[in-house]
């Protein structure tokens, strides 16, 4: 609270990116927790709420005429342009909101105070719905090879890891230990994926510290125990996802790779996958591309390819998919690292187990899997998405890039997975929200210690609780389809990567399909069911009046018919009364300019207007026609969503608001 | 018949290729005179694979020891691969099938021939004329609530009978009631190719019109023709006193000026009081056609990488040109909607540009061209009543080794615009991709007769009405419906406003890429998208009958 110089600043305006004419006028709050705009216009009073951990920077731009620009850009991709008419006002706002922008203990994240309202049972019950050990008994674990290890119980191994990990049973604790002293920040070759089908694994570690020569028994038992682990091979692959040049640098610092002279049976692949520095410049520069007012179809392709971006993504899939085709189809176990393995491993080894495994593509599933591959092995949450004021070198989309491959998948394959885009882009939402206590901290030793799950409220209770938003209704759960692998073409194609609008331009929604199908799908199959039950329940009482067999076929089709049509009028109606504002493109249009004198100047005011009305035209996009309002027919009757626009929960913003 | 002369070998033996993920055919290969047939054998499962010669774009043939290949690409993107047991055969078949493929006559065309079961000729070509829209109009005028003097504000004028003011024209056109039929003839002569502004679509909600022609012959000396600016004062004056109207002229006022040299030229602002003139260049002709030749080029390529797919996308420009088409419908239909201003659209012949502007916008603010019935109208009404050369845009498509001469895929451009608007709006179209990729074929090369000739009046010398039968007839048949139809549509009132900016268009796989990167997981999901929406709707009648009985 001692952060905020200015609780409330009047006459705000917030610019409408698109059509910059637009602009709501408002009043800006600064709470404990939030940013929240509320428009002026009486009728909607609409309000703009921004969590300040999504804030990701602040500028402010030079003093105009009309006021002081502030720009918020925020990490789930909102763009917030404010214009405050007094400098002094917008001074303390900037100054305030750096600081709430950047808190420096995890005791002033939104986690702490945020209360949806549950009791104490009900928040445990919420932690206990993803249970790791019950996964690795789905996979078919503990068996003859694998076994469960204490050796890292109070994290005395390695600190970044969990306490129940799964290791062959040939490795004993002297080479588990040996190994780790071989490995960076001693994270040792583990289990991530057991394949029951031909049990293969996909284990995952660090980097050796093999510099140029040096060598480890241990740990040259211990990959191959790995191997031996799977008796139908006589090799493991050993994958390091680095570019091989970074690789060998590495070596100079006593790090690297191995070297398959004095590991035994063993195949060594490097598959590119750039380090964070370069990802975290790569999604910058796409980002500015989304910002590109009015681009040209060139502006944007050319933008597009040079940030990258989409190179990445299939470098990540690259290696998921060849991961995947080892176990899949040559049988043979594979051992994932990169340098601390934290990032990319943990990237690769969820792609390869999503292509693998048809239970991760289910809703529960998916939870499985992060919880697994990022948030136990320690993925560094808090460095990586900037919770605590922290050096911005560490920062980088890394979750966001699996993330879309996942997207990038269901966009082939639409009825492979049980979940929805919204899905994705809410678990994006809630990485940085910091709402929720599973992403906190970089490791499972901290949150113990902060005791984030007698503190805090878990995620994956909230996303399952409002499952039916996340559906996706075109998923086919008969087994033919979904067991066993996704297969994806051999040629390799490009094309099939292609930009996530839905994510980066997530708070555009003019760029958006203005109509969803999987909400209508998902509406229309509520209906069916609730008529299929109305069915039901006549024809019972239909056998109980005991009519002749001709008067009841008569009155059954009867009574289906206009229930029927009462479905579908609704959906018409909030066709009929979607709002159509466009007034601000009316002056944009070329008619209102003067014009006057012979043919050759008016040829040159129209290009002019031409040139002028091309923002607007665009605006199109802006005004919201013929969109349905499908929100009244989403299944779960809109409860608490975490919403697109403010992502929180309604009731307890509202007291977090009051007590500003 | 002329064919046995072309056909140069009865039979040989040959294994066909069909692309990925499809098995190989084996069995005799036989050509006809309009169609390359290939018989597994009488127990194979599919007896018989025939293809259409008049769909092959071009043929490249290899001989190597005793055997030879021949690989066709088809006007509907398809590759395939025969390889022919004999060298003499190969060659043989090869020259045939060149031969037969690019045979020029209309009226010994396969539509003459084709007479399938279950269709009569004659059927659903009486669907469409101009007097069904007239009558359209004549009913919105009356029942409009706009003051008296508009309700006759447009007549249906059959000045153009025998062709003789605009060859491009069909028999009947809808103008001005103020303005007769002298008038009419004298604004034809000024008019390139005839083509002198008619009504394309009267936007009934704000009482104002889209209307289309051909750039005025002002040339050099500036000409003016009185009836022409008559013409278009009596729009104005007869949608609202005061409107005011925009002209779209779909080159740049570059190339409008030049074309002055060559007799052509655009509206001279002091003599069309009321109208403002707006340039939105599009592209048109070799450009196009380069532009999908190029993108068939980077889509069936196979060794690029990510890094340069992006960037060759972008050089096709195939994208800018889909983006401007929609920018420039929009601005048309924004200005009858928003401004309630009247719109003149027009490039340089009106025949290609122009029909893609007032067909899109149409698309955009009339609910009923968004049903099934309503977009086979708006087809017939605005592409091939209007006048659109399919003959000669469609003469190729984007294999074709010759240079092209008049191939523009305008057409082409319309359907992938057609298909943005679907992607964004996919519950407020009654059709679905399927119809769209259906036109496409169809109109590059097809057993029906809708997508012959270059216009009406050729239509009525090779009597293809009489003697072909209507594509329309052979969609709506209740069997291709599962194909064609939005299962998801809903009828929507309102007006749909795509989003223009890059981030919302995307390439048109279903298309481009249809034959090379295999359509399973989407049909499987096409699939289950009817499965659901059906459930709901298969108590009752069907959905709607528009298709079998199209709005009166």
């Amino acid at each position: 609270m001692e952060h905020i110089r200015t609780p409330k600043v009047e006459n705000v305006r917030l610019v409408d990116r698109i059509s910059s004419k637009k602009a709501a006028l408002g009043t800006l709050y600064l709470t404990a927790t939030h940013v929240i705009f509320v428009e002026n216009a009486p009728d909607t009073r609409k309000e703009t709420w921004i969590l300040h951990s999504q804030i990701s920077t602040i500028e402010k731009q030079a003093t105009t005429a009309t006021g002081c620009p502030l720009l918020i850009r925020c990490k789930n991709f909102q763009l917030l342009q404010l214009i405050i008419p007094q400098e002094r006002d917008c001074h303390d706002v900037y100054i305030s909101l750096i600081r709430l922008a950047r808190p420096v203990k995890y005791e002033e994240l939104y986690c702490f105070s945020f209360n949806p309202k549950l009791d104490r049972e009900e928040r445990e019950q919420g932690w206990m719905l993803i249970d790791l050990s019950e996964e690795y008994q789905r996979m078919g674990l503990p068996n003859n090879y694998w076994q469960l290890s204490d050796v890292n119980r109070d994290y005395r191994v390695c600190d970044s890891y969990p306490t129940e990990l799964y290791v062959p049973r040939t490795a004993t604790a002297h080479i588990i230990v040996g190994s780790s002293k071989f490995r960076s920040r001693r994270r040792f070759p583990v289990l991530s994926y057991y394949h029951k089908d031909n049990h293969v694994s996909i284990c995952r570690s660090s980097q050796p510290l093999s510099g140029f020569s040096a060598r480890c028994l241990e740990d040259e038992q211990m990959l191959q125990a790995i191997r031996k682990a799977s008796p139908g091979s006589d090799f493991i692959y050993v994958v390091d996802t680095r570019p091989k040049l970074n690789a060998m640098a590495n070596r100079a610092a006593g790090k690297g790779y191995e070297n398959e002279d004095n590991y035994s049976n063993i195949k060594f692949q490097f598959i590119g996958i750039e380090n964070i520095h370069v990802m975290r410049n790569s999604l910058q520069k796409m980002l500015e591309v989304c910002e590109l007012k009015s681009p040209s179809m060139s502006d944007f392709l050319w933008g597009l390819e040079n940030s990258g971006w989409l190179r990445h993504i299939k470098a990540i899939m690259d290696a998921g998919i060849f991961i995947a085709k080892a176990v899949s189809e040559e049988g043979a176990s594979v051992l994932v690292h990169c340098s601390d393995g934290w990032d990319r491993t943990a990237q690769v080894c969820s792609v390869a187990s999503l292509l693998l495994d048809p239970h991760y593509r289910t809703l529960k599933g998916f939870m499985v899997l992060i919880e697994k591959d990022w948030i136990s092995f320690g993925h560094k949450f808090n460095h990586r998405y900037g919770n605590l004021d922290g050096d911005p070198k560490e920062i980088s989309p890394v979750i966001d890039q699996f993330i879309e491959c996942v997207w990038q998948l269901m966009e082939q394959f639409p009825c492979a997975f049980e979940f929805n885009e919204r899905f994705l882009i809410h678990i994006q939402h809630h990485i940085y929200s910091c709402q929720f206590g599973n992403f906190l901290c970089n490791s499972q030793k901290e949150r113990q210690e902060l005791k984030i799950q007698e503190r805090t409220y878990s995620l994956w209770a909230h996303l399952w609780k409002n499952r039916g938003d996340y559906l996706n209704p075109l998923f086919r759960d008969d087994p033919s389809q979904t067991q066993g692998t996704l297969h994806l073409p051999t040629t390799p194609c490009n094309f099939m990567y292609k930009f996530w609008s839905g994510m980066y331009n997530r708070f555009e929604k003019g760029l958006q399909p203005r109509q969803s199908v999987t909400d209508y799908l998902m509406a229309v199959k509520e209906e069916t069911q609730q008529l299929e039950e109305e069915l039901e329940a006549l024809e019972e009482r239909l056998e109980k009046i005991q009519k002749v067999q001709l008067n009841r076929t008569q009155v059954k089709s009867k009574q289906s018919e206009p229930s029927r049509h009462s479905g579908f009028s609704t959906s018409d109606n909030s066709t009929a009364n979607t709002p159509q504002d466009y007034s601000g493109n009316m002056k944009s249009f070329p008619s209102r300019s003067p014009s006057q004198g012979d043919e050759d100047s008016a040829l040159i005011l129209t290009q002019d207007n031409l040139k002028s009305s091309d923002p607007d035209l665009s605006a199109n996009s802006d005004q919201e026609s013929g969109v349905e309002d499908l929100s009244c027919r989403s299944p779960s009757g809109g409860e608490c969503v975490p919403s697109e626009d403010s992502g929180k929960d309604r009731d307890s913003d509202e007291a977090v608001f009051l007590t500003a | 018949m002329e064919f046995s002369e072309l056909i140069r070998t009865g039979q040989a033996q040959a294994e066909l290729l069909r692309g990925p993920e499809m098995p190989p055919l084996r069995g005799t290969l036989c050509v006809t005179g309009h169609h390359l047939l290939l018989s597994p054998g009488p127990q194979a499962t599919p007896d018989l694979w025939l293809l259409l010669l008049r769909s092959v774009d071009s043929i490249e043939k290899r001989v190597a020891g005793d055997a030879g290949t021949i690989t066709l690409r088809c006007k509907d993107l398809r590759v395939l691969q025969l390889d022919i047991e004999g060298v003499e055969a190969t060659l043989d078949i090869a020259r045939s099938i060149e031969a037969l493929s690019s045979l020029e006559s209309v009226i010994t065309s396969f539509p003459f021939f084709y007479r399938p079961k279950g269709l009569r000729l004659g059927e659903a070509w009486h669907f469409h004329p101009p007097e069904r829209y007239y009558k359209r109009i004549a009913r919105e005028t009356w029942s409009s609530p706009l003051p008296v003097p508009q309700t006759r504000a447009w007549r249906l004028s059959e000045a153009n009978e025998d062709f003789s003011l605009c060859p491009s024209y069909p028999r009947a056109v809808i103008v001005p009631r103020a303005v007769d039929d002298d008038a009419l003839a004298r604004s034809a002569r000024f008019r390139q190719g005839g083509r002198f502004p008619v009504l394309s679509y009267y936007h009934a909600p704000r009482g104002t019109v889209l209307l289309r022609s051909s750039q005025p012959l002002t040339g050099r000396q500036k000409l003016r023709c009185a009836e022409d600016e008559e013409l278009l004062r009596a729009v104005l004056a007869e949608a609202r006193p005061g409107a005011r109207g925009f002209i779209v002229d779909t080159r740049s006022a570059q190339a409008a000026k030049q074309a002055r040299m060559t007799g052509g030229g655009t509206e001279a602002k002091a003599a069309y009081p009321g109208w403002k003139r707006l340039h939105r260049p599009l592209e048109r002709g070799r450009p196009l056609q380069e532009s999908f030749v190029r993108l068939m080029e980077a889509c069936g390529d196979p060794e690029q990488s990510m890094d340069r797919w992006l960037s060759r996308l972008d050089g096709c420009r195939w994208l800018s040109h889909v983006k401007e088409a929609l920018s420039t419908a929009c601005l048309a239909a924004q200005g009858m909607e928003w401004e309630g201003a009247c719109i003149l659209v027009h490039g340089a012949e009106g025949t290609d540009s122009t029909l893609l502007v007032t067909s899109l916008a149409q698309l955009i603010l009339d609910p009923l061209s968004r049903t099934m019935a309503g977009f086979q109208e708006l087809i017939e009404r605005e592409w091939i009543q209007a006048g659109h050369p399919f003959q000669l845009r469609c003469a190729h498509s984007a294999f074709s080794h010759t240079r092209p001469k008049h191939e523009a895929p305008i057409f082409l451009l319309f359907l992938d615009c057609v298909w943005q608007l679907g992607r964004q709006f996919p519950l407020s179209l009654e059709f679905g991709e399927g119809m769209l990729l259906a036109l496409f074929d169809h109109s590059y090369a097809s057993p029906f007769g809708t997508f012959l000739c270059n216009s009406e009046k050729e239509r009525c010398l090779c009597e293809v009405r009489t003697r072909t039968h209507s594509l329309w007839s052979g969609l709506n048949q209740p069997k291709e419906q599962r194909k064609l139809r939005n299962p998801l549509y809903v009828p929507n009132p309102l007006a749909i406003w795509p989003s223009v900016e890059p981030q919302s268009l995307r390439l048109w796989q279903g298309l481009f890429l249809r034959w090379t990167h295999p359509p399973e997981p989407s049909e499987v999901a096409w699939e289950k998208v009817w499965q659901i929406a059906t459930d709901q709707k298969t108590e009752g009648s069907q959905p709607t009958d528009s298709a079998s009985e199209p709005q009166p």
